[in-house]
């Protein structure tokens, strides 16, 4: 007999004999404890991989993850599942690149499919000018050891030969490459991790809303929840759009604002789109699911909110870049459009740090970079939490580089979390 | 979401730009604890979840800054005033203030 | 032999019009007022489509936009639309429709194959299998699945289809036509209210069209062409048939898709396929009716088993008898219409089968006069058949199992109120558990909901309800009006017993019949712990499909409260995300499309340039002229250089409208202005103009340009292209927000000024014959950085600046915008004796490198002016906006990247724009990245190439060798750091 907590094509084949009646819960229903060494805050994607690399790589496995709804009920489940370590900058390429190398083996790792498809992620350029800024950045992973191709226009062509080229208002020109970047399904990750941190004694406590902070002397001592008080040594948050609303309730104003971006999938369709597509004139970026719905986004609304659902006018944005550049898509129906708060931070690269209330760490500003972010911020973050310092590769992701001008700003756009 | 611009009349929000928290005021540079204050002033946010004064701007219809108060949760919009009223308002408070 | 199933004297379907149309190639014939399944089952076709997983035969269950199995692909080549449900399109002469989803065709899909491996392809197998090895993922596991994938197929060319948008206003928006909806409109367009009435069908009157009612002593079908009338009679209503509300956004603002075209074969000229609608309305009634729900049995999902409520559809609206022998399967008095209706039509009724144990009276009694076998306490468990069912396995009171034969199970498991756009602004539906339903839970204060879609359902009560809702959103809108009085109609209530799923099923019982989800599907998640109700849509997909569950969600989620031993509130709830049914993406961009996808911006040089032959480039929302071949010039480089070097040794003309312009006036514009810059600009002399730059607040360069002043309390001042509408946005701000007691106005007249750079050294002598007498254009009189109000060419009003891009001797005219054309006109005509050339957008960049002025690549939105060289330009005895967060540590260390030059050490090689620089025998990688070249172009005045660059260190570098190294162009090339004026770096050139 083969156990049926490991998965494998041979439990799945064993149970098909009888029925599937011999699998357990991927994680158990836990009830909370009076105290541990470790309460994370936030059951979505980042807090239980927290969780998951506290437990199997730093040896702790007195944790609690506190979820207030049911776990991966955050962004993990609301994004458009793209993962890339395309960045620009040294202090973000080499912990997206992290992120990168742990999703190629984590499936492996989790025992769990979550269907980590490397694809490949095309940025298209239209002028000589935003070629060259792709050109920068691609040399930027290059150095940082990262694959990445420019591409001119027949190479794209021959790649995705539907594209607008001929009646463009903005021609395309050629792209940029990652070839290992691509997507992975998205509620997988919260659920792989969540199985493979509950397997290793972690508690997972879902329905148990934060409402406080228990704070002695300067030092966290526990949370209050809606299941009661739970106290802890050290407790990390990690509640994205929420981070502000957990943070005033230490004292703490954060150089974050809560912005929704909508998401949308199309009907099921036969796959014609193979990898990730951005469009580099309009506020367009596609892909196709393994189901076959075309997966895309666009900007954030662009107001504070806290609805998980947006506006008119930028769905038609979106839509419109589609069109512009697929014009193919027409006829192919939109099903469903949905929001997701993120929390943007004030240079668009998020925090992940002490906070100055002893033992109270955070991990927040991920901007809408948080699903693909998922591994290296929850091993970043478990570092922090089990060391008490830095992770190297997450060393400038502080939370008093404002203040001290040390920004890292993808996009140029200053202080606006809106324009990130 | 509609704005009901005081100069222009209610309009869709496509029509404005968005800049955040009205609720910041740009500090005196010649203040002591400049650094400080400007640092909060550009950086920190209360990012409140519920009732907000925010800034926006109507781009496409008379450029005038506008303070909105806006719940956060249901977009719901309860008063719009043109900026340039609310920081004389503000100007004459601090005046008056001893 | 055709249409074998049609019913003489019963529908409404035009049979004077008789249409012809095609499915999977056969040819039919239906009428006007079909849709397309009522023509199929017309004709006796049963088998539409297939599953998605197992690739199960399916027919059509429903006479709605909820149908999860007959889906087509209607129409053929670039007007193929993948998924289009056969129950919502609408009939046409010619129409095309294409099974989906089978492979090699839809009687025998080999596919099928995959529900006999259905014990392993249980929910979520995938998660737990294909990880070994990992490679294999992307190269065998995922191709094989992608292949399955989907079900119809996207058009292979663009959409030849024009889509339109609309704005729309009105005081009362009534969503559905139906009986609630009907008598809601009327009540308020009676009041006066401008009213907009939509419905999703070509017809309006919702369920209406589909009973047989009585209103007022007139025929339900009668009343709703009487009621129609008197609306469009009024002139404060719009109708809007075929139209779906598909979303509820903030504001009372809703989104509409109306199918302008959809019913032909393809729209006549001119005219959009679609209109997506942006509908304001102060008050709004949803009145969408209710989506009754099947029960879970044994192979519900075999062709013939049909919602009752889509029985008497077929029958009564489009006269088709959907079966010879019917088997009525219920947990509710709504059965009684439905076998009425099915003996109307001449169906035989083989039983009627109700979970209740005790009917009432009054069906059973119906029901054995026309001789119908009663199970009470009995459910269907299982339909029998293959591609389409030929009988009911009953299971009745006592554990006892009958078959029956018949082709055709109408089944009602309840009915669910359409909640879904109450839904879409976070309202959170409540369960009645009377109704065994979800109704409407708290809605924002312009929305009420009435008649079924408000768990309404006698039709009496229906009329009432709308009479009211419709009534009071008038009032709410403003209008003062009595109520309209209600008219009669039989008042029969629906009892229902909620009863979700058939233990007894020996065969796969569907939850979600469009992606397959089982009963047993939904037991697994139970055992592996996705209980959640969002766990379970998840993990299963149960109602993530094309009808996004509106037949499955409500039973799924009953079924999990049942396994968790929990109450159905206490499992969850339902809410939607729009849109309401699937919409074209198409339809959402509208116009928005190829060219036309942004506006395009015409400088007013614009037609004088195309005819001149140039080339042009996308500039933001710009067209510019990039270059201007000549005739033999076959090679952009070479007009280039031509162009630079005869601006260099003679003069050039180009066209820099694009410029952002803006007016400052009022006693405080220098104070304004000093607050702004860096530099002081209050000092400024009338009639001068100086350089000057503004940061942002968070001390990074915003963006740089020139102010003028041409009085005391008047100056104009200039942003570049990109900025234009950023950098007005932000002097607002400061005018409005920061410094309101300042005297300052503030006026944009980029769109009004057309201005022209004049460059070279016989750049005088040309101006010299434009300006009009006496302005004195002279060196002594109108020196570098001088600025001058005039008029040009015989009293044309005009601006003269002496600045230079170029470097060389140069001036910017200004003329309104219109006289545009005209000017350069001249400029041509009159600089033919200077050997006058046109230059576009190259050549000025190629000249502001050689120059080394900054510009886009450089102003990047993370430098400061010290990394741009202009450090020293900022003022010390003021404060501008930016200033204290530009002494931030991290933004004012001395050794961050600063701009620099480049030159080749191979004079003949070329540089490359992002490349990066690493120290000449350093290893390229990251930790030994110096920075990276901003801007390049070939220098013709030097002959080689030249950058820009930002570099460590910079300023300490001049004079060393480095490697640019540009490893996605495979190419790396030692370069020379050299300060940044290439050209002229005194400066003489352009003071002579």
């Amino acid at each position: 007999m083969f156990r049926t907590d490991h998965y494998s094509i041979f439990s799945v084949l064993a149970e098909a004999l009888r029925g599937q009646t011999g699998w357990k819960p991927a994680w158990r229903q836990a009830a909370p404890k009076s105290g541990y060494d470790i309460v994370i805050v936030g059951g979505g994607g980042h807090g239980l991989a927290t969780a998951y690399y506290l437990a199997k790589r730093y040896g702790t496995t007195n944790i609690a993850v506190v979820e207030r709804g049911w776990i991966g009920s955050g962004n993990v489940g609301r994004n458009t599942t793209i993962v890339r370590s395309n960045y620009l900058l040294p202090g973000n390429i080499p912990f997206y690149e992290t992120s990168m190398k742990l999703w190629e083996g984590l499936e492996q790792d989790l025992n769990y499919n979550a269907m980590v498809s490397q694809r490949g992620v095309l940025n298209l350029y239209h002028s000589d000018a935003q070629r060259d800024a792709y050109v920068r950045r691609g040399n930027a992973m290059r150095l940082h050891g990262i694959d990445a191709e420019l591409l001119d226009l027949n190479a794209v062509r021959a790649m995705y030969p539907w594209l607008n080229y001929d009646n463009a208002r903005f021609p395309i020109k050629g792209g940029l490459i990652q070839r290992r970047g691509g997507t992975v399904r998205h509620d997988a990750v919260a659920w792989g991790y969540a199985r493979g941190a509950d397997r290793l004694g972690v508690d997972i406590i879902e329905n148990a809303e934060v409402t406080g902070f228990r704070i002695e002397n300067g030092r966290i001592a526990g949370v209050e929840t809606t299941r009661g008080f739970i106290g802890a040594n050290k407790v990390g948050l990690s509640v994205a759009g929420s981070s502000s609303r957990l943070a005033a309730m230490a004292g703490m104003t954060l150089p974050i604002e809560s912005h929704v971006l909508q998401a949308f999938v199309s009907e099921g369709i036969k796959p014609f789109i193979d990898g990730v597509v951005t469009f580099g004139a309009g506020h367009f970026y596609i892909s196709q699911s393994d189901k076959g719905g075309l997966v895309f986004g666009g900007d954030i609304d662009g107001y504070n909110s806290y609805a998980q659902r947006g506006n008119l006018p930028v769905i038609e944005d979106v839509l419109e870049g589609g069109m512009a550049l697929m014009p193919r898509i027409g006829r192919v129906r939109l099903l469903r459009s949905w929001g997701g708060l993120m929390d943007m931070s004030m240079d668009g690269s998020p925090i992940i740090d002490r906070t100055p209330i002893d033992g109270l760490y955070f991990n927040g500003g991920w901007c809408y970079g948080g699903f693909k972010a998922t591994p290296a911020a929850g091993l970043c973050f478990a570092h922090l939490l089990a060391r008490d310092e830095p992770h190297e590769v997450a060393r400038g992701y502080r939370l008093d580089r404002f203040r001290t001008g040390h920004m890292i700003d993808e996009k140029g756009m200053g202080n606006q979390p809106n324009l990130h | 979401m509609r704005i009901n611009c005081p100069f222009c009349g209610e309009r869709g929000n496509d029509e404005f730009s968005y800049l955040g928290d009205a609720s910041v005021v740009r500090p005196d540079p010649a203040s002591p604890s400049a650094a400080d204050e400007f640092y909060a002033f550009a950086y920190e946010r209360r990012n409140v979840a519920g009732p907000m004064q925010e800034l926006w701007y109507h781009t496409a219809g008379c450029h005038a800054w506008l303070v909105v108060t806006r719940d956060t949760r249901t977009h719901e919009i309860f008063e719009v005033k043109a900026a340039q009223d609310v920081a004389f308002g503000r100007q004459k408070t601090a005046d008056t203030t001893p | 032999m055709t249409q074998t199933s049609r019913v003489t004297g019963l529908g409404l379907v035009d049979r004077s019009k008789p249409l012809d149309f095609t499915f999977d190639g056969v040819p039919y014939t239906g009428y006007k007022g079909d849709t397309l399944a009522s023509a199929l089952l017309a004709n006796g076709v049963r088998l539409v489509g297939r599953s998605f997983k197992y690739h199960r035969p399916r027919g059509i269950l429903t006479a709605g936009s909820e149908e999860p199995n007959a889906l087509v692909e209607l129409r053929t080549g670039a007007r193929r639309e993948p998924n289009t449900r056969a129950t919502v399109a609408e009939l046409y002469s010619g129409l095309e429709a294409k099974s989906q989803n089978r492979f090699p065709s839809l009687s025998l899909d080999l596919l099928s194959i995959n529900g006999l491996l259905s014990p392993v392809f249980s929910a979520g197998f995938y998660y737990k299998t294909f990880m070994w090895p990992a490679s294999f993922w992307e190269k065998v596991y995922e191709p094989m699945i992608r292949r399955a994938a989907g079900l119809g197929r996207a058009a292979n060319e663009a959409d030849p289809d024009i889509y339109d948008k609309a704005n729309a206003f009105c005081d009362v928006l009534v969503i559905g036509s139906g009986p609630a909806g009907l008598m809601a409109a009327l009540s308020a367009a009676r009041a006066g209210a401008r009213l907009i009435l939509t419905d999703e069908s070509f017809a309006f009157g919702g369920r209406l069209l589909s009973d047989v009612t009585t209103i007022d002593g007139m025929s339900g079908v009668e009343w709703v062409k009487s009621s129609i009338s008197e609306l469009s009679s009024l002139p404060n209503v719009r109708l809007l048939p075929r139209t779906t509300i598909f979303g509820a956004y903030d504001s009372g603002t809703f989104g509409a898709v109306e199918r302008v075209a959809d019913h032909v074969a393809v729209p006549s000229a001119g005219e959009p396929r679609q209109r997506l609608w942006h509908i304001v309305a102060k008050q709004t009634v949803v009145a969408q009716g209710s989506t009754e729900r099947p029960i879970i049995f044994g192979n519900n999902d075999r062709p013939g088993v049909m919602l009752a409520s889509a029985v008497r559809s077929y029958i009564n609206r489009f006269g088709v008898a959907p079966g010879q022998t019917a088997v009525v399967f219920s947990n509710n008095d709504d059965a009684a219409s439905t076998i009425d209706d099915l003996v109307r039509a001449g169906v035989t009724v083989a039983a009627l089968v109700d979970t209740r144990a005790s009917v009432p009276e009054a069906i059973k009694l119906r029901a054995r006069k026309q001789g119908i076998r009663v199970f009470e306490g009995a459910a269907v468990a299982d339909a029998l058949g293959g591609q389409r069912v030929s009988g009911a396995r009953i299971v009745a009171a006592y554990g006892t199992s009958h078959t029956v034969g018949c082709d055709l199970i109408a089944v009602s498991g309840g009915f669910n109120p359409n909640l879904q756009v109450t839904t879409h602004l976070g309202g959170r539906p409540q369960w009645h558990e009377n109704l065994a339903a979800f109704v409407p839970g708290a809605l924002p204060k312009w929305m009420t909901v009435a008649g079924a879609a408000n768990g309404v359902f006698s039709l009496a009560s229906c009329l009432g309800d709308g009479a009211k809702a419709g009534h009071a959103a008038a009032v709410a809108a403003g209008f003062d009006a009595n109520a309209t009085a209600v008219p009669h109609a039989e008042d029969e209530p629906i009892n229902v017993s909620a009863f979700w799923h058939v233990e007894a099923a020996k065969h796969k019982a569907f939850v979600d019949q469009q992606n397959d989800v089982t009963a047993a599907d939904v037991r697994l998640a139970e055992r592996e712990g996705y209980r959640s109700v969002e766990h379970l849509k998840r993990y299963t997909t149960l109602g993530m499909a094309t009808d996004q569950g509106k037949t499955s969600n409500v039973n799924g989620l009953a079924l999990m409260a049942e396994l968790t031993k929990k109450s159905i509130p206490a499992t969850g709830t339902t809410s939607a995300r729009p849109p309401y049914s699937p919409v074209s993406i198409g339809a959402f961009a509208g116009e928005h499309r190829g060219k036309h996808f942004k506006p395009t911006r015409l400088t007013p040089s614009h037609n004088w340039a195309k005819e001149r032959g140039a080339v042009f480039i996308e500039a933001g929302m710009w067209l510019r002229a990039q270059y201007f071949p000549k005739p033999g010039e076959t090679d952009w480089q070479t007009v280039v250089n031509r162009e630079v070097t005869t601006v260099r040794s003679g003069v050039g003309v180009c066209d820099v409208s694009t410029l952002g312009k803006i007016e400052i006036h009022g006693t405080d514009a220098g104070k304004f202005l000093d607050r702004v810059y860096i530099n002081m600009m209050s000092t400024l002399g009338v009639g001068k103009a100086r350089y000057g730059m503004m940061l942002r607040e968070d001390g990074i360069a915003m963006d740089d340009g020139t102010a003028a002043r041409f009085a005391d309390d008047r100056y104009f001042i200039t942003t570049t292209t990109a900025n234009a509408i950023k950098v007005l946005q932000h002097l607002e701000l400061c005018r409005q927000w920061y410094w309101p007691e300042l005297d300052v106005q503030i006026f944009p007249v980029s769109d009004q000024w057309a201005q022209y750079s004049v460059a070279g050294p016989r750049a005088r002598g040309l101006l010299a014959k434009i300006v009009d007498a006496p302005f004195d254009i002279s060196n002594s009189a109108f020196p570098y950085m001088a600025a001058a109000e005039l008029t040009v060419l015989s009293g044309i009003k005009g601006r003269l600046y002496r600045l230079s891009f170029s470097g060389e001797l140069a001036y910017e005219i200004a003329v309104p915008a219109r006289h545009g054309e005209l000017l350069m006109r001249k400029l041509m005509s009159e600089g033919e004796e200077f050997g006058v050339t046109p230059y576009g957008t190259e050549a000025l960049g190629v000249m502001r490198i050689e120059k080394g002025h900054v510009a886009g690549p450089e102003l990047n939105g993370t430098t400061t002016a010290a990394d741009l060289g202009l450090g020293k330009m900022a003022s010390t005895k003021k404060d501008f906006v930016g200033r204290v967060l530009s002494q931030r540590p991290g933004l004012a260390d001395p050794n961050r990247p600063r701009v620099i030059g480049f030159k080749p050490v191979d004079r003949s090689a070329r540089l490359r724009g992002g490349a990066h620089f690493i120290a000449k025998d350093a290893k390229a990688t990251a930790e030994n990245d110096l920075g990276y070249m901003t801007s390049v172009a070939y220098s013709p005045s030097l002959g080689h190439w030249v950058g820009l660059g930002l570099l460590s260190q910079a300023e300490s570098r001049v004079g060393e060798i480095l490697t640019a190294v540009d490893p996605v162009r495979g190419e790396t090339t030692l370069v020379e750091v050299v300060p940044s004026a290439f050209y002229d770096a005194e400066g003489a050139r352009l003071r002579v």
